[in-house]
């Protein structure tokens, strides 16, 4: 069996070397990739061409594998997030419960789309499939915190709490 | 381990249970917690030290009616508290031996009462994160029973009797899985756990995996041993990462304990389990696009057959069961088939989880009997749709499935039933609606939905959806014809035909039940250029006109 040499860490950032261990405890399985770009993603934020490459070249997997996966699924996000994210669920209950409106009020207040982040950096606009508090539909997620039975005012006054600081 | 050190542990629990004189739980599932039960726990914890009396307060897993949350529960006494404040600990530390807390107690016996629990059974009764809670409440009786008791060919006999059906919506009967799993060769076997929820709308699955899942881990190993399987996967969403981080203790505790690794039980039986992240794609939730993620794929579809059960995941025999179907398992296999089989009516037997959510008064997880009507569990168990709305519709079945209006609210709730009234059983979402919701804009939005998530392999299902959204909105704006309607009627007939898989074969149900139930509203809009609800942007044109 050919050993393959093992790519170099892409820099002396310690959150490669997260990345690294991930991948060694799936013994560089090919079938680990998604979980080892999940720990890219959980450890950067996002997943940019250094870390697709740098995935795809230690678990030996094509480099269009790679990038079909990061781009396949939704979770993989390929720019990078503001300091802070709202998420605004989208799913069924939140938009019988006027999810729509909500994500209109944050386009507005913020200036930008759903998938994107404000030109400052600081806040990225994300909708979510269901993150499965539906009973307090319609929910926002402020940064990974849910806030349940959100109203509009509500939205735009914390908002502004983020913006101010 | 085997029966005797399992009642062993359960009577150690019971001991250090009874040195306490009364049990605080602490709903921290989601919903609660949300709104605070994480502070109202600590602050319960302080007031009860101070109080100098001998409580247990406890943190469990989702009680069910989630609007009137936080939620605590007074035990001996069984007393259910609502909407509890993190200031009102103290008040609920003063009345244990008291007199109870009157501002907070709540009514909700109606709610309860047409409910049975088999897979919710622990849910609020134990602390997640416990496995000796688990052992408790006769946790892991099963799979020591199936190993020392029973042959493989004895527990697929019994899970055919009690006539389980696949818990995941297509309803495929548990036992005739497991046996043709069991049937085929290869000493290498698959048990792979489908916790991929991609309804939006339904949290049936998070609950259970969450709230108790040692329940889910037994019911897996049972269903190994019986299959002849080796390894097992569970397939999480990560938008789960509370169920992620319970399902990586629960394994963690269970190998400890010696009921998952090498020679379960001192028999031959080895079995253990792997968590694999799903990463947000709604196809994952089909058996093949299952697999071909878990082997760090894109989620595409293939072909069946041959199906999973004979070639699956990386070419071995796999077995493949929601959640809900394997939390089902362990409460069969100690009572027997034949009393999960008196459960239900005609040939959907047992219990269901709903998530309850949408325009409606309680909402939250409920479990009910097979045969149920929907008109129990919207207006008795769900209270009904509150503000003054009248009610409209009730979708099930998630972007698969389809509105059920009122004149049918009166149907049975069985996996036949549904399908019949054009909708389908699905995972258990259930979102009502009222008068307020657009049934157009409502068919729009799951076109939508199953137009992003199509993996794009097939053409019927990657344009096909593409088309019917541009039609339905169309619709919407006010610019359709009849001729669009006739058009979409014809689109939805060959998309459920030809598309490969379920997603595509499935996607036009909420078009067609809304067709088929609501055209009235379609005709509206194209005719009269007027949305009755007052959602689509049609009328605000038309407002401003006059």
């Amino acid at each position: 069996m050919t050993l393959y040499p093992m790519p170099p860490l892409p820099s002396d950032d310690k959150r490669w070397k997260i990345v690294s261990n991930a991948m060694r405890k799936n013994g560089f399985a090919r079938h680990a990739l998604i979980e080892t770009l999940h720990t890219v993603q959980s450890s950067f934020g996002y997943l940019d061409d250094d870390s697709i490459r740098f995935v795809a070249r230690s678990l030996r997997v094509p480099l269009s594998q790679a990038y079909g996966v990061a781009t396949f699924y939704h979770y993989f996000s390929l720019k990078p997030p503001g300091k802070h994210t709202l998420t605004i669920c989208a799913g069924t209950a939140c938009y019988i419960k006027g999810a729509d409106k909500l994500v209109a009020a944050a386009q507005e207040k913020l200036g930008i789309k759903t998938g994107q982040t404000t030109a400052d950096g600081e806040i990225s606009l994300m909708t979510a499939r269901c993150v499965g508090a539906c009973s307090r539909a319609p929910v926002a997620l402020w940064d990974g915190e849910v806030a349940g039975e959100m109203a509009g005012q509500q939205l735009i006054e914390q908002l502004e709490r983020w913006t101010v600081a | 381990m085997n029966i005797e050190e399992l009642e062993q542990i359960a009577e150690s629990v019971r001991q250090e249970n009874a040195k306490y004189d009364y049990e605080v739980n602490v709903c921290m599932d989601l919903a609660c917690s949300s709104q605070g039960a994480g502070q109202l726990r600590e602050e319960l914890v302080k007031a009860v030290a101070a109080s100098g009396k001998k409580v247990l307060v406890r943190r469990t897993s989702c009680m069910g009616p989630c609007s009137a949350g936080p939620l605590v529960r007074v035990d001996p006494a069984d007393l259910l508290y609502h909407h509890v404040k993190a200031g009102n600990a103290q008040a609920i530390a003063d009345s244990l031996g008291n007199a109870p807390v009157p501002e907070l107690q709540c009514d909700l016996n109606e709610h309860f009462d047409q409910q049975m629990r088999v897979v919710l059974e622990n849910a609020g009764h134990i602390d997640p994160e416990k496995i000796d809670d688990y052992i408790a409440r006769d946790g892991y009786k099963a799979l020591v029973k199936a190993l020392t008791e029973m042959t493989p060919g004895d527990v697929i006999q019994t899970l055919t009797e009690s006539e389980l059906r696949g818990r995941g919506g297509g309803g495929y009967p548990t036992g005739l899985k497991w046996g043709t799993v069991a049937k085929a060769g290869g000493d290498l076997k698959y048990v792979v756990c489908n916790g991929d929820e991609g309804d939006p709308g339904a949290f049936m699955d998070r609950s259970v995996m969450e709230g108790d899942p040692h329940r889910v881990i037994e019911g897996m190993a049972i269903a190994a041993y019986a299959v002849g399987a080796t390894r097992g996967f569970i397939y999480v969403r990560a938008e789960y990462p509370v169920a992620v981080s319970r399902l990586t203790a629960g394994l963690r505790d269970a190998r400890r304990r010696g009921l998952l690794g090498n020679n379960i039980c001192n028999t031959p039986f080895c079995f253990d389990v792997e968590i694999r992240l799903g990463a947000g794609a709604f196809v994952c939730g089909e058996e093949t696009a299952l697999i071909a993620s878990i082997e760090g794929r894109r989620g595409t579809p293939k072909p069946r057959p041959p199906y999973p059960a004979v070639h699956g995941l990386w070419g071995k025999p796999t077995l493949i069961n929601n959640v809900e179907t394997f939390a089902n398992i362990a409460p069969i296999l100690r009572r027997g088939g034949e009393w999960f089989a008196n459960m239900g009516a005609g040939r959907s037997k047992g219990t269901k989880v709903f998530a309850l959510t949408g325009k409606i008064a309680n909402t939250g997880l409920v479990e009910v009997p097979m045969g149920i009507t929907l008109r129990q569990i919207i207006e008795s168990i769900g209270g009904g749709v509150p503000g003054g709305h009248t009610f409209k519709a009730v979708q099930t079945g998630g972007p698969s499935g389809g509105c059920i209006p009122n004149e049918h609210l009166d149907l049975q709730v069985t996996y036949e039933s549904l399908v019949q009234a054009g909708s389908m059983m699905g995972s258990g979402g259930m979102i009502v609606m009222d008068d307020s919701s657009c049934m157009v804009n409502v068919a729009r939005f799951f076109i939508e939905f199953c137009m992003t998530e199509s993996c794009g392999k097939c053409i019927p299902c990657r344009a096909g959806t593409a088309q019917m959204y541009t039609l339905l909105t169309r619709i919407c704006e006010g610019q359709g014809t009849m001729q669009d309607l006739e058009l979409l009627q014809d689109l939805c007939a060959t998309v459920k035909e030809t598309s490969l898989c379920g997603l595509g074969m499935t996607a036009p149900n909420p078009v067609l039940s809304t067709l088929r139930y609501f055209r009235n509203e379609y005709i509206e809009h194209i005719a009269n250029k007027r949305c009755p609800a007052g959602v689509c942007a049609v009328e605000a044109a038309v407002e401003v006109m006059a």
